[in-house]
C-alpha cells in the first residue's frame, strides 16, 4: 500500500482526482490479484474453523450421522466434559510430556549433530546430512515395523544391547513406565534431521571472524559456543524451538501407530484421543471442543516462549 | 477438433460393449483381521460354484475397524458384504446402514433354529434380524486339573456356591502368595457375565439407564468382590502381572476366565508337563451351570449393495457347516451353525466340547452403540470398590450416574420418538 503511494505522490503534475482514480484502480488490482488465496483461505481455512467451532457447541454423535434433527445445540458442553473426563487430563499431561521433553531433547539432538556435521574437521558433510535426513523423508508405517523389532523384549536390538551391560530386559511398548519415553526416542530419531539441516544452514550463516577473533582472545571451544555461535543462532533457534515444540503438542502418528495410545493410555497423546473420540466413537462435537482446547493450549505455551526467548535476548 | 470426436467415439465405443455384454457381477466384501486373511480361500471355491460373481476381499485391521467402517456409511462407500463384531449391529443398524435379512430368511434357507439361540439373537434390533452369525466367542474357565484334584476337586463346580469353595480349597493348599483364580481388575467381562447370569438386564428402559444398582446386578457385584475380599483372586490387573501363563504354569493360581483363543496359546505357552493338566469348564452359575457372554462376528449385507442376491448367495455359502468347519480349521473360530459340531474333530477336544457346551447358555451384551464406554466404567468402579476406594455401594451408584450420563442422548432421543409417535397418533 505504501508503495501505491509514494508512487501516487510521484505524479506531482497529476490532478488530484486522477490521482484518486489511479490508487484506486491499483488497489482494485491488488484485492483482484490477492483475490485467489484470500477466497482459498476463506474457503479453505476459515470455513471449516467457524464450522469446527460450532460443532464444539453441539452433541454432534453417531446419532445424528442417520438423523442430523438429532444434532443439539449444547454450549460449553463439550469444554466442561472434557474438564470432568480422567482421559483428558490423562492425554493433556502426556501431551505436556511430548511437548516440554520431547521437543528440547530434538532441538538439543539436531543441534548437536549440527555442530558435528558442520565441524571443520568432518569430511564427507553432504553425505552425512543425507544419513541424518533419511529417517525424516522415510515412512513412518515403514520405520514403526523396524522400531517395534527394536524394541522387541525378547529377541529385539535394545534389549540385547542393553543386556550386554547387565540390565535386564525391558517390555518397551508393554509396559505403561516405558512405553512413553520408548515413543519419545523413536520420534526424537524419526524428525531430529528436519530441523539438523536448518542448524547447518543457520551454523554456516555464523562469521568466520568472530570465531577467530575470539579464538585469538583465548576462548575455549565451549566459550566460543555459548558466546559467539549461540548468540549468532538466537534467530533460527526461536524459529526451531517454536515449531519443534507445535509439532510435538501434535504428536499423533507415532504413538498411533507403534501403541494406539496403550498400555493403559500411557501413551494417548491429545491429538490421539481427539482422532478416537472424533472418528472412531464418532463424537465429533467432542472431538471439535478438544481441537480448541488443544489450540489454547498450543497458543499459551507458543506465547511464553516467544516472551522467555526475547526476554533472554535483550538480557 | 477431430481427434476429440475420435476419442469421444471410442469412449462411445467401450460404453456400449461393457453395456452389451455383462461382465461378471463384483462383489465388495470386507473381512477383519486373521479372518480378513483366511476368507479369500474360502471365496475361491465360492467363485469356482458361481462362475458369474467376483470377490474382492478387502482386509482391515481390527484396530482401525470401527472408525474405516463409520467414514464408509458417511462417504457412502460401503462394500456390498462384510464382517462385523455383533456388538457393532446394533449401532450400524441404528445408522441404517444394514440391509434387513428377513426376507430372504424367510426362504428358508437359513433359520435361528440352526444357530446357538444367543448368539442368533446379538443380531436382532427391534424385531429386524440384519446379519448372520458366522463365528462365535464366549468366554469359560481355562483350569489346572492336578491342582483341582490335589485340594479333592475331580470336576469343576458347576454353581457359585461350589465355585467359590473349591477356589477356598485350592487357596488353603497353596498358601500364602497363592489364590485360587486369576480375574484381573482392568477387565469387564467378569462383573458382566456374572450379572448376566444373575438375571440382571444391565442397562434399564431400552438401554436408556444404567440398572447396576438393582438387586440382581448387586448380588453379581456382591459375589465378584468376595472373590478379591477373601484373597480367591489376587487385586491386580493386566499389566501387573508379567505372564498370566507362567503363573498359571507355577500355581500361582488355578484358573482364569477367557475365550477361545486360549486354546492355542495355552498348548503353546504352558510347559509340556502341563500339556495334559489343563482343561476347561463352562461358567457356573448362581444356581447351576450359568449363562456366559455371547460374541463374535455377523455376516452383513451393507446398505447399498446392488447385488443383495449375489451377497446373500455368498453368506449362504460361508454359512454352510463345511464352510464353517474349514474356518473354524484355518483360524480356530468357532463355529456359529450347530451342524457344525457334528463334526467329530470339533467335539472330539473334550476343550473344545466345553465351548459347544458354554454357546447353549449365552447372553447378548447390551445392544447400544455405546457399551463399549459402558463396559470402561464397569470394571473401573469395579476395581475402585476392589481396591477399597470405596465401598460396593457408592461404587455402583456411582456406575449408575456416570452410565445414565452417557445415556442421555438415548433418553432424549426416545422421549422425541414418544412425542412424535403420540401427535401421529391424534
Amino acid at each position: 500500500m505504501s508503495a501505491t503511494e509514494v508512487r501516487a505522490s510521484t505524479g506531482v503534475v497529476a490532478r488530484g482526482a486522477k490521482r484518486a482514480t489511479l490508487a484506486g484502480r491499483q488497489a482494485r488490482a491488488g484485492l483482484l490479484l490477492a483475490l485467489p488465496s484470500v477466497a482459498l483461505i476463506l474457503v479453505f481455512f476459515w470455513g471449516p474453523v467457524l464450522y469446527g467451532l460450532w460443532l464444539s457447541l453441539t452433541d454432534f454423535d453417531v446419532y445424528a450421522i442417520a438423523d442430523p434433527s438429532a444434532v443439539r445445540f449444547i454450549g460449553l458442553g463439550n469444554y466442561l466434559h472434557a474438564f470432568s473426563e480422567p482421559d483428558f487430563w490423562n492425554a493433556l499431561r502426556i501431551t505436556l510430556v511430548y511437548a516440554l521433553v520431547g521437543a528440547p531433547v530434538s532441538v538439543a539432538v539436531s543441534l548437536a549433530t549440527a555442530l558435528l556435521v558442520d565441524a571443520k574437521t568432518t569430511r564427507w558433510k553432504p553425505f552425512f546430512r543425507a544419513v541424518y535426513f533419511a529417517p525424516v523423508v522415510t515412512t513412518l508405517v515403514a520405520v514403526a515395523i523396524v522400531w517395534r523389532y527394536l524394541y522387541q523384549p525378547q529377541y529385539g536390538l535394545v534389549n540385547a544391547l542393553l543386556g550386554k551391560f547387565g540390565i535386564p530386559r525391558i517390555d518397551w511398548l508393554g509396559d505403561p513406565h516405558w512405553a512413553l519415553p520408548a515413543i519419545l526416542v523413536l520420534a526424537v530419531w524419526k524428525n531430529f534431521g528436519y530441523n539438523l539441516l536448518i542448524f547447518v544452514a543457520g551454523l554456516q550463516n555464523v562469521p568466520r571472524e568472530l570465531h577467530e577473533a575470539a579464538e585469538l582472545d583465548g576462548a575455549s571451544g565451549w566459550q566460543r559456543f555459548w558466546n559467539v555461535t549461540l548468540p549468532e543462532l538466537a534467530p533460527v533457534f526461536l524459529f526451531v524451538s517454536v515449531t519443534t515444540m507445535i509439532n510435538y503438542f501434535q504428536l499423533f502418528a507415532e504413538p498411533y501407530v507403534m501403541t494406539q495410545g496403550g498400555p493403559l493410555k500411557s501413551t494417548n497423546s491429545l491429538v490421539l484421543l481427539m482422532y478416537e473420540q472424533g472418528f472412531r466413537w464418532w463424537r465429533l462435537g467432542y472431538a471439535a471442543a478438544l481441537a480448541f482446547i488443544l489450540f489454547a493450549v498450543i497458543l499459551g505455551a507458543t506465547a511464553v516462549q516467544m516472551r522467555l526467548q526475547q526476554r533472554e535476548g535483550r538480557a | 477438433m477431430r481427434r476429440w470426436l475420435g476419442v469421444l467415439g471410442l469412449v462411445a465405443f467401450v460404453a456400449g460393449c461393457a453395456a452389451s455384454r455383462p461382465g461378471p457381477v463384483k462383489l465388495r466384501m470386507w473381512a477383519m483381521g486373521r479372518e480378513g486373511e483366511v476368507v479369500g480361500e474360502l471365496v475361491r471355491d465360492f467363485e469356482r460354484g458361481h462362475p458369474g460373481i467376483r470377490v474382492e476381499v478387502q482386509q482391515i485391521p481390527w484396530t482401525a475397524a470401527h472408525e474405516k467402517l463409520l467414514t464408509a456409511v458417511v462417504g457412502g462407500s460401503l462394500p456390498d458384504v462384510g464382517q462385523l463384531g455383533n456388538s457393532w449391529i446394533s449401532e450400524f443398524g441404528t445408522l441404517e446402514s444394514l440391509v434387513p435379512l428377513d426376507p430372504f430368511l424367510v426362504r428358508g434357507e437359513l433359520s435361528r433354529d440352526a444357530y446357538f439361540g444367543g448368539i442368533w439373537d446379538t443380531n436382532v434390533l427391534d424385531g429386524v434380524t440384519y446379519g448372520v452369525p458366522w463365528y462365535v466367542d464366549t468366554r469359560l474357565l481355562f483350569y489346572r486339573k492336578d491342582m483341582l484334584e490335589r485340594a479333592g476337586y475331580k470336576s469343576m463346580p458347576t454353581d457359585w456356591k461350589g465355585w467359590k469353595e473349591c477356589l477356598r480349597a485350592v487357596k488353603a493348599r497353596g498358601g500364602p502368595g497363592h489364590y485360587g483364580i486369576f480375574l484381573p481388575t482392568n477387565e469387564w467381562m467378569t462383573p458382566v457375565v456374572l450379572g448376566l447370569q444373575s438375571g440382571s438386564p444391565l442397562l434399564a428402559d431400552g438401554g436408556t439407564r444404567g440398572a447396576f444398582e438393582e438387586a440382581a446386578y448387586r448380588r453379581a457385584f456382591d459375589y465378584y468382590l468376595g472373590m478379591f475380599r477373601e484373597g480367591l483372586a489376587p487385586a491386580i490387573g493386566f499389566n501387573e502381572i508379567a505372564n498370566k501363563y507362567q503363573e498359571l504354569s507355577r500355581g500361582t493360581f488355578a484358573m482364569m476366565v477367557t475365550g477361545p483363543w486360549e486354546l492355542g496359546e495355552f498348548t503353546r505357552r504352558l510347559p509340556d508337563s502341563l500339556q495334559s493338566q489343563w482343561s476347561t469348564a463352562a461358567m457356573p452359575g448362581p444356581d447351576g451351570p450359568g449363562v456366559s457372554f455371547a460374541g463374535g462376528s455377523s455376516l452383513v449385507l451393507f446398505h447399498g449393495t446392488k447385488h443383495p442376491e449375489e451377497a446373500w448367495e455368498l453368506v449362504r455359502f460361508l454359512s454352510e457347516p463345511a464352510q464353517q468347519v474349514r474356518f473354524w480349521r484355518l483360524t480356530g473360530d468357532l463355529p456359529a451353525r450347530r451342524e457344525a459340531w457334528a463334526d467329530t474333530a470339533l467335539t472330539a477336544d473334550a476343550r473344545t466340547r466345553a465351548f459347544g457346551d458354554q454357546l447353549t447358555r449365552t447372553e447378548p451384551c447390551p445392544m447400544v452403540p455405546e457399551w463399549e464406554e459402558i463396559a470402561t466404567r464397569v470394571y473401573e468402579q469395579a476395581d475402585r470398590a476392589i481396591r477399597g476406594a470405596t465401598s460396593p455401594d457408592s461404587a455402583l451408584a456411582t456406575l449408575d450416574r456416570l452410565v445414565d450420563k452417557m445415556l442421555e442422548k438415548r433418553r432424549w432421543l426416545a422421549a422425541r420418538r414418544s412425542a412424535a409417535g403420540h401427535r401421529g397418533r391424534t
